[in-house]
């Protein structure tokens, strides 16, 4: 008896550190099974303090990548709404192939296609449309986009199903026009300042302007139909070192509210340009 | 500042470093976790009672635990190098210089190469067992011991610029 004591009073560290290593082990199997383990809920009380303290300051730095996954949530679940499904407008054929040339021998030249508009900008500097009408749909480069009350811009880029559209209010924006009372003709640019406002150049001296007359598409357009409405004459400016006017016009088309465009398809419209941007030779 | 409260302070800036810190790292490899906290075992005193040590190296690894939600996975490797620790520390240091004259382990009271064979061996350990108790299933051998190396390594590299960072001033023993 007396051994068995000495024994373990010799061992005893070395015993304790068994006992240790086994408890141990039985906290880890048990915890893992069952979730109840001994102390764990005193612990948890304490840990869950600091746990949540600390991950109070880490939301801060998750608060972008929490953002993303909101707005891939936002736009799965928009996804699944029953707006999206729509038929795209196909109605070209009926324009084109029963009238490219009708029976007294005249070509047509312009083909008018509808288009709904799915995304527009009035303010930033260079504003684009985005169009439901694709090359599928018959949508072409350099196609005039035609509102219900006037001309909205041009098509610049096509995709299988959507168009973009470089509208009025662009600073690269040119577009041919004409007083509609003499045809003396100008052309039709932003200033960047005023969606309301489009500036109409090269006006000579020698019309005669004044406050409401009617701009209109000039005939020498390659993409669009003579006589479209533009605007209206806001305010006549004219500097005496010049010898044109430059006009402020007010736009027909309020491109706040623009909902429906017509791309308007000039068949010419590939021959005109050539022959306007190749040089001449020979001269 | 007395050796008591000193530990106390690291018990605690340890296993916040290890937890809020260490295993927040987003993992460098399915290897790597790197460990720091047992550290504090490693730097207990030369005198300290040999149960008192494991009791220590016991609930130090259980609040680690607590922590991470894995009752004893930390305490078990905890208690071995705890129980392991004044065996090797007999081995290394002669007996009558440092262990009289100094506190702490350190590469100071010890010199770099036993203090680097203590850290090393019982960091191998410490992550052996730990890595061991882990992957219980021990499926796949070369994980095993690719996970032991690589962590034991990381561990390691961490100890070394913890020790050059933090350099602990070496006390001599007084007789209070």
């Amino acid at each position: 008896m007396k051994n068995i004591f000495l024994f373990i009073q010799r061992y005893f560290t070395f015993f304790s550190f068994l006992l240790l290593q086994v408890f141990a082990i039985i906290l880890l199997s048990s915890s893992s099974k069952t979730h109840q383990s001994f102390l764990a809920s005193g612990a948890n009380e304490v840990t869950g303090v600091i746990n949540h303290q600390y991950s109070g300051l880490r939301n801060y730095f998750n608060l972008k990548e929490t953002n993303r996954q909101l707005a891939e949530e936002n736009a799965r679940l928009r996804n699944q709404l029953a707006d999206n499904f729509l038929i795209v407008d196909k109605s070209k054929k009926i324009f084109v192939d029963s009238l490219i040339r009708d029976s007294l021998g005249r070509y047509r030249k312009y083909t008018y296609l509808p288009a709904k508009v799915i995304g527009n900008t009035v303010t930033l500097q260079t504003n684009f449309l985005f169009v439901e009408r694709g090359t599928n749909q018959g949508a072409k480069k350099g196609m005039a986009v035609y509102g219900p009350e006037g001309i909205v811009g041009v098509v610049v880029e096509v995709g299988p199903n959507i168009s973009k559209v470089m509208s009025l209010l662009h600073r690269n924006s040119k577009v041919s026009a004409m007083l509609k009372k003499d045809n003396n003709s100008g052309s039709i640019e932003w200033d960047g300042a005023d969606p309301s406002y489009l500036t109409l150049k090269n006006i000579t001296k020698s019309a005669k302007v004044s406050k409401g007359d009617t701009v209109v598409t000039s005939t020498y357009s390659a993409n669009f139909p003579s006589r479209l409405m533009v605007g209206t004459v806001a305010e006549i400016s004219s500097e005496s070192a010049s010898n044109f006017y430059t006009l402020k016009i007010k736009t027909a088309t309020n491109f706040f509210s623009i909902q429906y465009v017509y791309l308007i398809e000039n068949v010419r419209y590939s021959e005109q340009v050539q022959l306007e941007t190749n040089p001449t030779k020979n001269q | 500042m007395s050796t008591l409260l000193k530990n106390i302070i690291r018990f605690i800036l340890f296993i916040l470093f290890q937890k809020f810190i260490l295993n927040e790292v987003p993992p460098l490899h399915q290897f790597i976790i790197p460990y720091i906290y047992f550290l504090f075992i490693l730097w207990l005193p030369f005198t300290i009672n040999r149960l008192f040590l494991l009791f220590i190296a016991f609930v130090f690894g259980l609040t680690l635990d607590y922590f991470t939600g894995t009752p004893g996975l930390h305490a078990a490797p905890c208690v071995l190098i705890a129980y392991i620790r004044p065996f090797l520390l007999n081995l290394l240091i002669p007996q009558e210089t440092a262990e009289q004259s100094y506190v702490e382990p350190s590469h100071t009271s010890m010199g770099w190469a036993p203090y680097g064979v203590y850290v090393g061996i019982l960091t191998f350990i410490h992550h052996f067992y730990l890595v061991l108790i882990e992957w219980l299933q021990f499926g796949n051998f070369f994980y095993f011991i690719g996970k032991v190396a690589a962590t034991s390594a990381i561990s390691l590299l961490m100890i070394f610029i913890a020790e050059i960072l933090f350099t602990r001033n070496a006390k001599f023993r007084t007789n209070k």
